[in-house]
C-alpha cells in the first residue's frame, strides 16, 4: 500500500522524532524492543502530527512503553488504561490515542474495561503485549498462561485454564482485531498502520517473548525455521496458504478447519478465503489458535465498520444543541418553577 | 358555616403511603405550591430501597416530609404536625413520629382487614381508639374520587390512582395553598393524555372542596410569607444543585464538562441531570464501573476537560486507587460522594455522614486531598462550584461530600445571577513553554500548581503517571531525597488551600461556654438547637465547617475561646477524631447512625446537658 496519505510529506516526521532521550530499561532480548522500534518507525508515516499522539498504559513491563515514546504519554494504574484512554479521546477527539497493555494488565485486572472499550467502539488503538506471564512482578502465571505451566505462583503447574484475548475481543464485538509476532517487523507494521487508520477501537494482540520468565513460549512462530509451517498469515480476499513451500492450505471439513497439502487432491480454489468482515471466518481463525493440528493465524483477523462512540457523542451534542439551542446558565437555572421575593 | 383560619409560624407535614401511592409526587407538588406562596422550606424524602416492595407491607412504605414557615427554615422538621397515611402500613411506620396532639389524615378505604393484618394492626386504629389524643380525619378517599370520576373514561384502577391528588387537595385547603400551579403542572405532564390530567385535577379539587364544605373540618391554617432575601427562587434538590454547580464552573472556566459515573443510590440523579444537558455540551459517560468512572474522568482531565465523577460510599471505595493517581499526577478533578449508610451496601436510601475519614485519609500512602462539604441542598451548588474552582486553580482532585439527605432533599434556591459568579482562570502552556532542556511538567506556579499542558500542544510532549516523578523535570525517579521533597510539596499544596477559606462565621458570640461544631448536613438541626438554647439566654455558639481538609486556619483560635466543644455527627465520631488530633483537647460527642438526620431536640438536650 502506498504511504502517500495527504499531509505526510508536509509533516516530515522521522523515526527519530519519536525517540526520547531516556534509556530503555527492558531486559536485553525482551520482545518489547522490537515492538517499540516498529511503532517508532510506523507512526511518522501515518499523517498524524506528533503532538496528537497520546500513549496511555497500565502497569507491567509492557506498560513502560509510553516512557520510551517521545509523544504525550500517561503511565497510569494497573488495568485501567482503556478507561483513562476513553476519557482522553472523548475530551479531545482529534487525538490519536493508543492503549498499551499486557496480558495481566488488560485481561486480568483490567478485563472489564477491555471488553467495554471494545464494545463501545471508541476510536482508539489497543496494543496487547501477550507474553503469557506477569513479567514486572517477576513471573507469575497470567490468564493467558498455558495449563501446566510452572511459574513462581504455580510451582506444581498451572491449573488455571487460559483464554484467548483475540477471541474475547471478538466476543466483545470489536470492530478490528489483528495479531502479530514481536519478531515480525512486517506484520507488526501492517497491524499498526491498519489499526491507526481504523475508525473505532482497534485491537492488536502481539505475541511477545519474555526472555526471562517465559522464554520460547512462541518459539514455533518466532524461529524463522519453524515459522512457515506453524504460522498462517492471512490477507483479506486471499486463500489461506502457508508452509515453507507455500504448499499447505486450510479447508473446511465437517465444520472444522483442516490442513491439506496442495498439489495432489487439493488446489487453491478448494481453500478457505480470508474475509476480515466476516465474523464466522474470524471465529474460525481464532479457534485454530490453540489447535495443535492447525497453524496459528496472524494478520488482520477482523475489520468492520461501525459507528464510534466518540462520533455519536459529538453528533448527539450537535443535534441537541440544534434542537434546543445552546444552553446558557440563565436557561438552566430558570428551568424549574421560579418565584420572586420582592 | 364560616371556618376559622389560624395563623401559625411553621408546620411540618409528612406524606406516607405505599410505594405505589405517589407520595413523592404529592409531596413535591405541595412543596412547589408552598414555595410559590413564599414560605421558606426544606424537604426530605424517605423511601424504601426496593423499587416495588410488596403492596401494603411495612417495607413498602414511602414517605416525604417538608417543613415550611414564615421565618427561615433550616431543616425538614423533626416530628410532623400532620401525617397523611394512605394505608395502615404507613400509619404503623410513621405514627410514632407524629407530634403529641398531631393530625392524622387517613384514607379509610385502605384500612381493610387484609391491609390491617399485613401492617400488624390488631384492630382498626381509625375506629378502636388507638389514635386517642390525635386529631383524626378518616376520609373515604378512594370512594370519594370514585364518585367524583364516575363519568370519566378512566378504568377503576386509574381512578383509584388519583386518590393522592384528593389528599393533596385536602391539604391545600387545610394550609391555604393555591391549587393552580399543580393544575397547570398536571396539564403539562399529561399533555398527551388529557383524560388523566383532568381526572387528577378533579380529584384534587374534590379534595379541596371536601375541606371547604364538609363539617368535619372546622379550621384551616395560614403561614405567612417568609422574609427571604430578595430575588428569584426555585426549589432544588442537592443532587441537581451539584450538577448545576459543575456546569456553571465549567462555563466560567471556559471548559467542557465531562462526567464519568456509574449509577448508585443516592447519587444517580447527578448523572441523570447532567445526561440531560447535551445542549450545554456536557459529556456524560456511563462507565462500566466506578473505577472506569473516575479513570475516564482522569483521562478527560488530562486532555483538558473539567472532569468529575459522582458516586456514593461503595463506589467511593472502588475509586480509591485512582484518586491516588489523580493526586500524584496532580490533575484537576471533582469527586462527589453522596454519602449513604454503610459499611458495604449498608442502607442505600438512608443518610449517614460516615465517609468523612475515608475522604480525608482513605488512601494508601500520604495522599492529601481537599474535602469540601455542603450544608443544605442549595449549598450543594456553591460547594460544587467551589470544588471545581479549587481543583482547577491548584491542579488537584477535590472531594465534595454531600449525603442522601441533601442529595434527595430540597429547599429554595436563590438563583444566582450567572454574571455574578466568579470567572475561573485556567491557563494551558503553549509551545513557548518548551525551554532549552525541554518542557518541565513538574515546574510550579505561585500556588505550587504544575502546568496543565494538553496533549495536542506542539513541543510539550511529556509523560506523566503513577510512578514518583522527579521534581520539575517529571522524569521517573525513585530517589529518596526527591520522594521526600515531592511528598512535602503535595502536602503543602493542599495546606495552602486554607487561603481560599474565608474567616469562619460563628453563629452566636465568639467567646463562651459551649461551641457546637458541625460539618455537612447537620447544619440545620444544629442551628435550630443552638438558636433555641441561645433564646434561653445560655452561652452556646455554632461553628460550621465547610472545608474539612484542610481545616480553616482560624479554627484553633476560635475553639480556644470556648470552655467546651460539642460535635454532633451522623457517624460514630469521625470529625471528633480528626479534631481531637488537631486541637489536642477533649471533645463532647453526639453520635447516632440510624439512617436519619438529627432532630434539633436531640442536640438541644445534649447542649443543655453539657451546660449543666
Ligand atoms: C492494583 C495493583 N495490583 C497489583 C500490581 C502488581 N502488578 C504490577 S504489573 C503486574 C502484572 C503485569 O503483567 P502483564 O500485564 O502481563 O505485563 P508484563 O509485565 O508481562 O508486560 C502486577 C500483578 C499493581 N501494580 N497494582
Ligand atoms: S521481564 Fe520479561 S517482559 Fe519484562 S522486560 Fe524482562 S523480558 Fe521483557
Ligand atoms: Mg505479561
Amino acid at each position: 500500500m502506498s504511504e502517500t496519505i495527504q499531509g505526510i510529506e508536509e509533516l516530515n516526521l522521522t523515526r527519530k522524532d519519536f525517540v526520547p532521550g531516556n534509556e530503555v530499561r527492558w531486559c536485553p532480548g525482551c520482545g518489547d524492543y522490537s515492538v517499540l522500534a516498529n511503532m517508532q518507525k510506523t507512526l511518522p508515516v501515518m499523517g498524524v502530527k506528533k503532538e496528537n499522539y497520546a500513549f496511555i498504559s497500565g502497569i507491567g513491563c509492557s506498560s513502560r512503553f509510553p516512557y520510551y515514546m517521545d509523544t504525550y504519554g500517561f503511565h497510569s494504574i494497573h488495568g485501567r488504561a482503556p478507561a483513562i484512554a476513553s476519557g482522553v479521546k472523548l475530551a479531545n477527539p482529534d487525538l490519536a490515542v493508543w492503549v498499551i497493555t499486557g496480558d495481566g494488565d488488560g485481561f486480568s485486572i483490567g478485563g472489564n474495561h477491555m471488553i467495554h472499550v471494545l464494545r463501545r467502539n471508541i476510536d482508539l488503538n489497543i496494543m496487547l503485549f501477550n507474553n503469557r506471564i506477569y513479567g514486572l512482578t517477576k513471573g507469575q502465571y497470567s490468564p493467558t498462561s498455558q495449563l501446566g505451566m510452572k511459574t513462581k505462583s504455580s510451582p506444581y503447574g498451572s491449573i488455571d485454564r487460559p483464554f484467548n484475548p483475540s477471541a474475547i475481543a471478538l466476543g466483545a464485538n470489536a470492530t478490528f482485531i489483528s495479531r502479530a509476532l514481536d519478531v515480525d517487523a512486517k506484520g507488526l507494521q501492517e497491524s499498526i498502520k491498519r489499526a491507526q487508520r481504523h475508525k473505532g477501537a482497534a485491537f492488536i494482540e502481539v505475541y511477545q517473548n519474555c526472555i526471562i520468565f517465559n522464554d520460547g513460549e512462541f518459539a514455533d512462530g518466532e524461529s524463522k525455521a519453524t515459522r512457515p509451517d506453524n504460522a498462517l498469515f492471512v490477507t483479506h480476499g486471499e486463500p489461506m496458504i502457508f508452509g515453507k513451500e507455500h504448499d499447505k492450505g486450510i479447508i473446511m471439513k465437517d465444520h472444522h478447519p483442516k490442513v491439506v497439502t496442495l498439489g495432489g487432491d487439493w488446489s487453491e480454489k478448494d481453500l478457505l478465503v480470508h474475509d476480515e468482515t466476516n465474523s464466522i471466518i474470524t471465529n474460525l481463525l481464532l479457534e485454530m489458535t490453540f489447535d495443535p493440528l492447525n497453524p496459528t493465524p496472524f494478520g488482520i483477523l477482523r475489520a468492520i465498520e461501525a459507528p464510534t462512540y466518540d462520533e455519536m457523542l459529538t453528533a448527539q451534542i450537535e443535534d441537541v444543541i440544534e434542537a434546543k439551542g445552546e444552553g446558557t446558565l440563565e436557561s438552566l437555572f430558570y428551568s424549574g418553577d421560579v418565584w420572586e421575593v420582592k | 358555616m364560616t371556618k376559622k383560619v389560624i395563623r401559625i409560624n411553621e408546620a411540618t407535614i409528612r406524606f406516607a403511603g405505599d410505594s405505589g401511592d405517589g407520595m413523592q409526587l404529592t409531596g413535591t407538588r405541595f412543596t412547589e405550591a408552598t414555595a410559590i406562596v413564599g414560605n421558606d422550606l426544606k424537604t426530605i424524602p424517605n423511601y424504601p430501597s426496593e423499587i416495588r416492595a410488596p403492596l401494603g407491607t411495612l417495607a413498602g412504605v414511602s414517605a416525604f416530609q417538608l417543613m415550611f414557615g414564615s421565618s427561615r427554615v433550616f431543616t425538614p422538621g423533626d416530628l410532623p404536625d400532620t401525617l397523611v397515611a394512605m394505608n395502615p402500613a404507613a400509619l404503623k411506620v410513621h405514627l410514632k413520629d407524629l407530634k403529641k396532639g398531631g393530625t392524622v389524615l387517613a384514607n379509610a378505604n385502605a384500612f381493610s382487614l387484609k391491609n390491617l393484618k399485613m401492617a400488624g394492626w390488631e384492630g382498626n386504629p381509625l375506629e378502636d381508639g388507638s389514635l386517642e389524643g390525635y386529631t383524626v380525619y378518616s376520609i373515604e378517599m378512594s370512594k370519594l374520587v370514585g364518585k367524583a370520576l364516575e363519568s370519566s373514561d378512566l378504568t377503576s384502577k386509574g381512578i383509584e390512582r388519583t386518590k393522592n391528588m384528593f389528599a393533596l387537595g385536602v391539604l391545600f385547603w387545610m394550609y391555604n395553598r393555591p391549587v393552580e400551579p399543580t393544575e397547570a403542572w398536571l396539564r403539562k405532564k399529561f399533555g398527551k393524555n388529557p383524560a388523566i390530567a383532568e381526572a387528577n385535577i378533579t380529584a384534587m379539587k374534590t379534595g379541596f372542596n371536601y375541606g371547604e364544605t364538609t363539617e368535619i373540618f372546622t379550621t384551616s391554617y395560614a403561614v405567612e410569607k417568609a422574609d427571604l432575601p430578595k430575588g428569584k427562587y426555585r426549589n432544588i434538590t442537592g443532587n441537581v444543585a451539584v450538577a448545576y454547580g459543575l456546569v456553571a464552573a465549567a462555563k466560567k472556566a471556559g471548559k467542557e464538562l465531562f462526567l464519568g459515573s456509574y449509577p448508585i443510590t443516592p447519587a444517580s440523579e447527578i448523572l441523570h441531570t447532567l445526561s440531560g444537558l447535551r445542549n450545554h455540551a456536557v459529556k456524560t459517560f456511563q462507565a462500566e464501573d466506578e473505577i472506569a468512572g473516575i479513570a475516564s474522568a482522569i483521562g478527560a482531565s488530562y486532555a483538558g476537560d473539567l472532569a468529575c465523577t459522582t458516586t456514593s460510599g461503595p463506589g467511593m471505595a472502588l475509586k480509591t486507587e485512582a484518586i491516588g493517581l489523580a493526586i500524584i499526577t496532580e490533575l484537576p478533578l471533582v469527586i462527589v460522594n453522596v454519602q449513604r449508610g454503610g459499611p458495604s451496601t449498608g442502607m442505600p436510601t438512608k443518610m449517614e455522614q460516615s465517609d468523612l475519614l475515608q475522604a480525608v485519609h482513605g488512601r494508601n500512602s500520604d495522599a492529601q486531598i481537599p474535602v469540601i462539604t455542603a450544608q443544605d441542598p442549595a449549598d450543594c451548588f456553591d460547594c460544587a462550584f467551589e470544588a471545581a474552582r479549587v481543583a482547577l486553580k491548584y491542579m488537584t482532585p477535590v472531594i465534595l461530600l454531600t449525603d442522601g439527605y441533601l442529595g434527595q432533599g430540597s429547599g429554595p434556591w436563590l438563583i444566582p445571577d450567572p454574571k455574578s459568579l466568579p470567572e475561573i482562570k485556567v491557563t494551558h502552556p503553549d509551545s513557548s513553554a518548551r525551554g532549552e532542556n525541554g518542557f518541565m511538567p513538574y515546574s510550579r506556579d505561585e500556588n505550587e500548581a504544575r502546568p496543565w499542558a494538553l496533549p495536542g500542544t506542539p513541543g510539550l510532549e511529556h509523560r506523566i503517571g503513577g510512578l514518583e516523578k522527579e521534581n520539575i523535570t517529571g522524569m521517573v525517579s525513585q530517589d529518596p531525597e526527591n520522594h521526600q521533597l515531592m511528598t512535602d510539596i503535595r502536602a503543602r499544596k493542599i495546606t495552602r488551600i486554607t487561603q481560599e477559606i474565608p474567616p469562619s462565621e460563628i453563629f452566636g458570640k465568639a467567646k463562651g461556654k459551649v461551641l457546637v461544631i458541625g460539618w455537612g448536613s447537620t447544619h440545620g438541626s444544629i442551628h435550630v438547637a443552638v438558636d433555641r438554647v441561645q433564646a434561653e439566654g445560655k452561652s452556646v455558639s455554632q461553628l460550621h465547617l465547610r472545608w474539612v481538609s484542610p481545616f480553616p486556619s482560624d479554627l484553633k483560635e476560635i475553639c480556644d475561646n470556648f470552655d467546651e466543644i460539642l460535635i454532633p455527627e451522623v457517624n460514630s465520631g469521625q470529625l471528633s477524631l480528626l479534631l481531637k488530633a488537631d486541637l489536642v483537647r477533649p471533645i463532647h460527642q453526639l453520635n447516632k447512625v440510624r439512617g436519619e438526620p438529627f432532630r434539633a431536640s436531640e442536640i438541644e438536650e445534649k447542649i443543655n446537658e453539657i451546660l449543666g
